[in-house]
């Protein structure tokens, strides 16, 4: 009675307006990147057809390596340290009934507020007159320190980028841990188990599969930093905070060479698909359901 | 017999009171504080001049001084930012729940050839960072004459943000009932009409994440507007503040007010909407 199928005009319409904003403006260009990335072209102007030299320059160029391996770690920051806070504070609030609302709030709110107006206000920590870390040395008389140096800058867009986004971890898990039947603590309670019996028999089995996602989220997520890195050291001093969107920036933009620019794209897109693959099969076991 | 009860009542609580309560409220205070803090540090800062913070970074403001936001208001024009931020995301909003919604039923609804492809095309979308195809989105906004206009932004959000919308639209929609659209349908109703006046309206939650979400993401968009719609007319908040940030690095306290001004709005619309975004984030988890 209902049709369903058939009906072309009607799906052609509805769908015209999303499939004409997503090809132009995403998936056309996406094609196109991968097209660019074979040409020498600065300022966009005349380019010159150089097959693969752009990523021939890119093996022998040290802040590409310098990148990759800022991003790795970046990576391993956000899984272990950014999800493994987010993890432990849900099941700490989930142990707790008053005030829950309140940390949710609270630890919810970096998430949703700008990166950038975020790393302007760590700009004002890491100041050398003034700034927030400095003047609370001072309080113990100790000696101002200079926060941003080549050995430290990578450290220091790290903290606030992996602070950010503990919450968003934190969420999700907690989520998951709620969905959890309480019959299943009440039978574990009967069969005398305590506490850590808890954690690790009931709680981390069955979150298990949405800590594989939050993992996954993170491992993605790093290819796309860029507004703290940004804002507060630019990728320098000489590269030792640099990341690939940054330097993707920096070289398209700022030294407007717009091939290589692509280039550095097509490796951001080659590494995001390579690693959703790796992480999925490795992250890949028997789900647990109930 | 009364104080005996209360006796006991304080004596049972005293047994009940756990070391580990208290340790895993201090634990979650701790981070809690890391959010909380410095916000506090940088409103407080931004009452006051740019020396003062310097020799007294901690001291309470005394009094109100205004400064810091009338140089906001007039030095960088923090006004006309605001005003480019919530045309342009605003905009992005509307379109995005528009499109999004349309494209979302025609998904969940009709059967059609090319519906895989769709959904194989959108979970592509999902992990194409802006870096990819800024190129030659610059290309075609140049061409089209619109780079530094406030489509230069609007179209290209717009896009990225519908794969998103699509995918959490479709996936709320495909589990709505379809008995009052059958019913519909012998009413008379044709397809915008049952579109409109059945499927929206039973989406609103979905509506509302998706609504959240694509603001949220514009306005804090600093990659795009950085490339697209950095003149003085048009651009939007974190452009200023990037420039804030590279222009006026030692007016502390423009800094400090800056920041103030960007997180109000936001801080606003998070309360207000809290529990939508909650959940939200759980149901769209598929963006990081």
């Amino acid at each position: 009675m209902f049709k369903i199928k058939g009906d072309k005009k009607a799906i052609f319409l509805f769908l015209f307006p999303a499939a004409f904003m997503m090809i132009v403006f995403l998936f056309y260009p996406l094609v196109r990147t991968f097209y660019k990335s074979m040409f020498y072209s600065l300022n966009n102007i005349s380019p010159r057809f150089i097959g693969f030299g752009n990523y021939i320059k890119m093996f022998k160029d040290p802040a590409i390596s310098k990148s990759i391996i800022n991003t790795l770690i970046f990576m391993l920051a956000s899984v272990f340290v950014q999800v493994g806070i987010g993890v432990l504070l849900a099941m700490l609030v989930d142990m707790i009934r008053a005030g829950q609302n309140f940390f949710k709030t609270v630890y919810l709110f970096p998430v949703v507020v700008s990166a950038a107006a975020l790393g302007l206000m760590f700009n004002l920590f890491y100041g050398y007159d003034g700034g927030l870390l400095n003047s609370f040395l001072a309080i113990f008389g100790i000696g101002k320190v200079v926060w941003l140096t080549e050995k430290t800058s990578l450290l220091m867009v790290i903290i606030p980028t992996v602070w950010q986004y503990v919450g968003f971890y934190f969420v999700i898990i907690l989520t998951a841990i709620t969905k959890i039947p309480t019959t299943f603590y009440e039978a574990a309670h009967l069969e005398g188990a305590n506490a850590y019996h808890r954690i690790t028999k009931i709680t981390l089995p069955l979150i298990f599969g949405d800590i594989k996602v939050s993992i996954m989220l993170a491992i993605t997520g790093t290819l796309k930093v860029f507004d703290f890195v940004w804002i507060i050291t630019q990728g320098g001093p000489f590269d030792s905070s640099q990341v690939l969107g940054t330097y993707m920036y920096d070289i398209t933009f700022q030294r407007r060479l717009f091939g290589y620019g692509s280039s550095i794209a097509v490796l951001i897109v080659v590494l995001g698909f390579a690693l959703t693959f790796f992480t999925n099969k490795f992250l890949k076991s028997e789900d647990i359901t109930y | 017999m009364v104080n005996n009860t209360v006796f006991e009542r304080i004596q049972k609580q005293i047994t009940n009171f756990k070391l580990s309560k208290l340790i895993i409220y201090i634990v979650l205070s701790v981070w809690a504080s890391t959010t909380i803090l410095p916000l506090l540090w940088i409103f407080n800062n931004s009452f006051k001049a740019s020396n003062e913070i310097i020799n007294k970074p901690f001291a309470i403001a005394g009094k109100f001084n205004p400064v810091n936001y009338l140089n906001a208001l007039t030095k960088v024009d923090m006004g006309r930012s605001y005003m480019n931020s919530f045309i342009m995301s605003g905009s992005v909003v509307v379109l995005v729940m528009l499109f999004g919604g349309m494209a979302a039923y025609a998904i969940s609804r009709f059967e059609f050839r090319g519906r895989t492809i769709i959904q194989g095309a959108l979970a592509i979308g999902l992990l194409i960072p802006g870096f990819v195809t800024v190129v030659p989105v610059y290309e075609i906004l140049i061409k089209l004459h619109l780079v530094d206009t406030y489509f230069a932004l609007i179209f290209p959000q717009t896009a990225g943000n519908l794969v998103f919308a699509t995918l959490v639209l479709s996936a709320y929609m495909a589990s709505l009932p379809k008995e009052l659209e059958e019913a519909a349908i012998l009413d008379g109703c044709n397809r915008w009409q049952i579109f409109s006046k059945i499927i929206v309206p039973m989406s609103k939650p979905a509506f509302a994440t998706v609504g959240i979400f694509s603001f949220l993401w514009s306005y804090n968009d600093l990659f795009s507007s950085l490339v697209f719609v950095s003149s003085k007319k048009v651009r939007p908040i974190c452009v200023l503040l990037n420039e804030v940030s590279s222009q006026y690095g030692t007016d502390y306290g423009l800094q400090a007010t800056a920041v103030v001004l960007t997180v109000v709005p936001v801080l606003i619309v998070y309360l207000i909407l809290q529990r939508q975004i909650v959940s939200g984030l759980t149901a769209g988890a598929v963006k990081g």
